[in-house]
């Protein structure tokens, strides 16, 4: 074949973007493709492909797609995490002469990978996934508002997470940095794939991200249940609503610039190159802009988890609930005036590097009142140290270190001697670490009995506890000493051996946090071997206060048979005071949505669709776009979109959790 | 006790934390870099107002409140409190002003664009003639031109000490980073942009230098020595940069900015005028276009259609110099000088 026929074919794509002669990314591939085989054959042989395609991929179930969102979550926690190991190793050993194992070539992908993966492909599942699970049951909805809409934001999520992964074994992934920042991103100095994966990774899951933002946006204001006014709202439910403004207002942000980036790279425009009047300080505005914000849309629902979770294990009331409230809703809009924080040091004027500084420092007043909140709320309680508490206090007391260096961080002559430096990454590991982390983790082992009807194992979940926390001490505290002794991050080799300790330190901590990941997946797999001890017929395991705990665990496709009608904050408490009876009787057909495939055949679109954009296959492009759009229209022609669980079924339902409720009395 | 003993007592176990250790940033040999030393103990400090309490009252209030503590009072339904909220609001609030107090007036004294008014405590910089030194970042090294002596280096920066040194930085490609962090806190040096520093070195010594932004490849080695010499030992030193028989002009700059890693220190005895703001301007490249004089033409309404046909393609530009082949255009220069290649006229 002629090479131009070859181009057209095939684009960029050729045998040397399969990278054979890396033994890492082979040995990964061969670990990756042996797993994905025994998975996949496992499936087969116990024939679950249809289960698994009818009952979970295709489901608008809000519960359901939670925990996939979760699962999503943790799968890429592995992944995210080994590249943590990997970055830990080099610098423990790249000292004078010895150059570690991973060249700058290869190592740069690596912090890029980290950095995108954790935030975009493990937070953020994690915190989506945790509010679809969550928010409908505490708001007394059956579902989210756009239950597809739900199922194909998921699946967006999970296209991009495919297109970052695909860049591990064709082609390679972006040596840029997880922002991106031209004129180093730009064409002219990343001519190659890496960048294009990173941007049509994050525009693909970006869509699910917004798209599950506004989802969760309607479900809260329209879909809560009657008496719930905004001020009875559980404060999870509050945080995730801010979180969700957060979403919308900011995604689109990343969306355009994402979009300006590539135009410059696919159309030769120059936003944000060197020459032609290009200006790539407008790039540095925008995505924190994006970003900024970011950090909150993680943190709140951890804040959310937190307020559940302390007033839950006090047996208490959460001290100061309008209080809360109102500090969640200052922080949203706070957040997004502080954002040239990050950027001090690029030569803004002294006024407005003040003004920045100071909004940021006042972001911590009601960052400090939450906590304050959440410290009085111990006060007078009856504190049951399970495993989400431990995660609580644990957060309490490593969070307020984090906040401190970062208002440290905000005082700009302070940023100027600690920007870009191991202070710095010690700083946001201390606050996504102790605060978003440690959160979702308390998140899960709270809900988890809901989703499954079973808890999960406390030893395992102790021990992930305790690994985690002190891995983090060890794995931290060297990298604000370091910071501190003027070292600065993403690099790969160091000549001043007086250093070596501390990184070698840190790169034990890593082992141990290695160890809690281990505990936190073991707590799942001895939690489910020990599910008939562990299980939960009451529905409500915890004594806890809020709508999910009133139905069974895990619920029913409904949720509830009759829509709760509420009284108080903390409406479940509320109804158990007052002696509520649940009916047994009169129970009436349930309008529901239907499952659809959409969702996937959507998304696996959208990857073809990046795929060919990214090595410039042109009418794999064009095919693949056609069909996508093809596809959106076709799905609005399926009207068979709702179904009505008959009053049989819901009654057949009620009555076995009338009988195990009467067996355990 | 009088107030300043307390305050010394308060910061006691801060300074015996740092006194051991040799940590570059807490312990600086450069009137700005400690003025930013003392601004982080100070910060640290008054959030440990805050921060100690509170970690303790955590840990306090979980065992004390434990479940199997009976003695403790139970109050399941104690949920608010005028009087606590008014602290938990304010103790912050307080601490904030305070901060945001010391933020604007420390921000605005130790802006990098202020020239300085002091040495050191006490010595004021009045009447002392500052050093002018630009400076390129280029892939992946330092350039260093000091214009008043006419002399450049690359890898190697010295200054006397006790003198204002007057920092104006670029960079040829991507955006780096310029720190030494004994003499001051970072600025970025970035392409097509002109930033400032300001800063003085108050001992003689050998200190580190660096990007502290990540720029590619060579980064990690994109390092450099800076020199604190007494002013007698600096006249000597660049009396031995003129020694050398290098020179500095367009076409070596536009050799030494291709990209190369862990470049040993080079010197150059002269340096071509006006170099520096070509740097910036981007314009190096005989018959470029500086960038002041396009944002002149644009500012007075652009040349319209005749500008189009004004962006000459020519075999510029850093792809092609970093042999990753391709063809970039850019915009001609109006009247190209005599140097010019014909095509680009």
């Amino acid at each position: 074949m002629s090479p131009d026929l070859v181009k057209t074919i095939f684009g960029r794509l050729t045998w040397d973007a399969i990278p054979l002669h890396e033994p890492i990314l082979i040995g990964t591939f061969g670990v990756v493709a042996l797993g994905g085989i025994t998975v996949l054959a496992a499936l087969t042989y116990f024939k679950v492909w249809g289960y698994l395609w009818r009952e979970w991929l295709t489901s608008v179930d809000h519960k359901k797609i939670g925990v996939m969102y979760i699962i999503l979550a943790i799968i890429m926690l592995l992944r995210g995490f080994a590249d943590a190991l990997m970055m830990r190793a080099q610098q423990a050993i790249a000292f004078g002469d010895a150059a570690g194992y991973l060249p700058p070539h290869h190592y740069d992908q690596v912090f890029t990978a980290h950095g995108v993966i954790m935030i975009f492909f493990v937070a953020m599942p994690l915190i989506t996934g945790l509010m679809n699970l969550v928010v409908p049951l505490q708001i007394g909805a059956r579902d989210v508002a756009f239950p597809f809409l739900n199922n194909f934001s998921f699946w967006m999520t999970v296209g991009g997470a495919i297109t970052v992964m695909l860049s591990l074994f064709v082609g390679e992934f972006a040596r840029t940095g997880w922002l991106a920042y031209p004129p180093l991103s730009g064409l002219a100095y990343s001519p190659d794939v890496g960048v294009d994966y990173y941007i049509w990774s994050l525009q693909i899951a970006g869509v699910g991200t917004t798209l599950s933002g506004i989802n969760l946006i309607v479900t809260i204001v329209k879909m809560r249940a009657p008496g719930m006014s905004l001020m009875k709202m559980p404060v999870f439910t509050w945080t995730s609503l801010c979180s969700n403004v957060l979403i919308v207002a900011s995604f689109p942000i990343l969306t355009a610039v994402l979009a300006l980036l590539s135009s410059d790279r696919y159309l030769g425009t120059n936003f944000f190159t060197n020459d032609f009047g290009g200006n790539p300080m407008m790039y540095v505005n925008l995505i924190w802009i994006w970003g900024h914000p970011e950090v909150y849309i993680l943190v709140l629902p951890a804040f959310g988890v937190f307020s559940e979770v302390v007033s839950t294990f006090c047996s208490k009331r959460l001290f100061g609930y309008s209080s809360m409230v109102y500090a969640t809703v200052v922080i949203t809009i706070l957040s997004y005036i502080v954002w040239l924080h990050h950027f001090f040091t690029m030569g803004s004027g002294a006024s407005v590097n003040s003004f920045f500084g100071i909004t940021t420092m006042i972001i911590s007043i009601p960052t400090g009142a939450k906590i304050f909140n959440w410290l009085f709320t111990m006060y007078r309680g009856r504190i049951r140290f399970e495993v989400p508490m431990m995660w609580t206090v644990g957060f309490m007391v490593t969070f307020v270190i984090g906040g401190m260096t970062g208002v440290l961080l905000a005082v700009p002559p302070a940023d100027f001697v600690l920007h870009n430096s191991l202070f710095l990454i010690a700083h946001f590991h201390n606050v996504i670490i102790g605060g978003v982390v440690f959160g979702m983790f308390a998140g899960i082992v709270y809900w988890f009995p809901k989703a499954f009807g079973f808890k999960l194992d406390p030893f395992w979940g102790k021990l992930s506890f305790w690994f985690w926390q002190i891995g983090f001490f060890f794995a931290f505290m060297p990298l604000y000493v370091l910071g501190l002794m003027g070292v600065t991050r993403r690099v790969s080799h160091f000549e001043d051996h007086s250093l070596q300790i501390w990184f070698v330190i840190s790169a034990f901590g890593a082992v141990l946090i290695l160890f809690g990941i281990i505990s936190f997946v073991m707590q799942m797999v001895v939690g489910f071997m020990k599910r008939e001890q562990l299980a939960d017929k009451t529905g409500d395991p915890w004594g806890g206060r809020t709508l999910e705990w009133s139905t069974s665990s895990p619920p029913p496709a409904y949720n509830f048979a009759f829509t709760p009608v509420i009284h108080e904050i903390d409406a479940w408490h509320d109804m158990k005071q007052r002696g509520y009876v649940r009916p047994t009787t009169g129970f009436i057909p349930i309008h529901m949505p239907k499952n659809t495939g959409a969702g996937v055949v959507l998304a696996g679109i959208s990857v073809v669709v990046g795929f060919a954009m990214i090595w410039q296959i042109w009418w794999l492009a064009v095919i693949s776009f056609v069909a996508l759009v093809a596809s959106a229209i076709i799905h609005t022609f399926n009207f068979k979109r709702d179904y009505y669980i008959p009053a049989e079924e819901v009654v057949r339902v009620e009555d076995a959790r009338t009988e195990a409720l009467r067996s355990l009395a | 006790m009088t107030p300043s003993s307390l305050k010394k007592l308060a910061l006691l176990p801060v300074l015996l934390l740092l006194s051991g250790c040799d940590w570059v940033v807490m312990n600086p040999s450069g009137d700005i870099a400690a003025q930013q030393r003392d601004l982080i103990i100070l910060s640290t400090v008054l959030m440990l107002i805050i921060i100690v309490p509170v970690i303790f009252l955590t840990l306090f209030f979980a065992w004390k409140y434990r479940q199997s503590n009976k003695t403790a009072k139970y109050d399941p339904d104690w949920h608010h409190s005028t009087k606590l909220e008014i602290v938990i609001w304010a103790a912050p609030l307080v601490i904030i002003m305070i901060l945001g107090a010391v933020t604007w007036t420390s921000t605005h004294l130790l802006d990098p664009y202020r020239p300085l008014d002091r040495l050191a405590p006490g010595r004021t910089a009045e009447g002392v003639k500052p050093l002018k030194v630009q400076v390129v970042a280029l892939d992946w090294k330092w350039m260093f031109i000091y214009p008043e002596l006419g002399i450049a280096t690359v890898n190697e920066l010295a200054a006397p000490v006790d003198t204002p040194i007057d920092f104006d930085l670029t960079a040829s490609s991507v955006m780096n980073s310029f720190y030494v962090p004994a003499l001051a806190g970072q600025i970025y040096a970035m392409p097509g942009m002109r930033t400032k520093l300001h800063a003085v070195i108050n001992k003689p010594g050998v200190y580190d230098g660096f990007s502290a932004n990540y720029s590619g490849e060579g980064f990690s080695h994109m390092r450099f020595k800076f020199h604190g010499m007494n002013r007698a030992d600096f006249d000597k030193w660049a009396a031995e940069v003129r020694k050398s028989n290098d020179r500095l002009d367009g076409t070596r700059y536009l050799v030494l900015e291709k990209p190369s890693e862990k470049v040993p220190p080079q010197r150059f005895a002269s340096v071509e005028a006006g170099l520096f703001d070509k740097a910036v301007n981007r314009c190096v490249e005989p018959g470029k276009m500086c960038q002041h004089d396009m944002m002149a033409i644009d500012k007075s309404g652009g040349l319209g259609m005749a500008g189009v046909y004004n962006v000459t393609t020519l075999e510029y530009d850093k792809r092609t110099r970093r042999g990753e082949g391709g063809i970039r255009s850019f915009i001609a220069a109006l009247c190209a000088p005599k140097s010019a290649p014909a095509e680009a006229r």
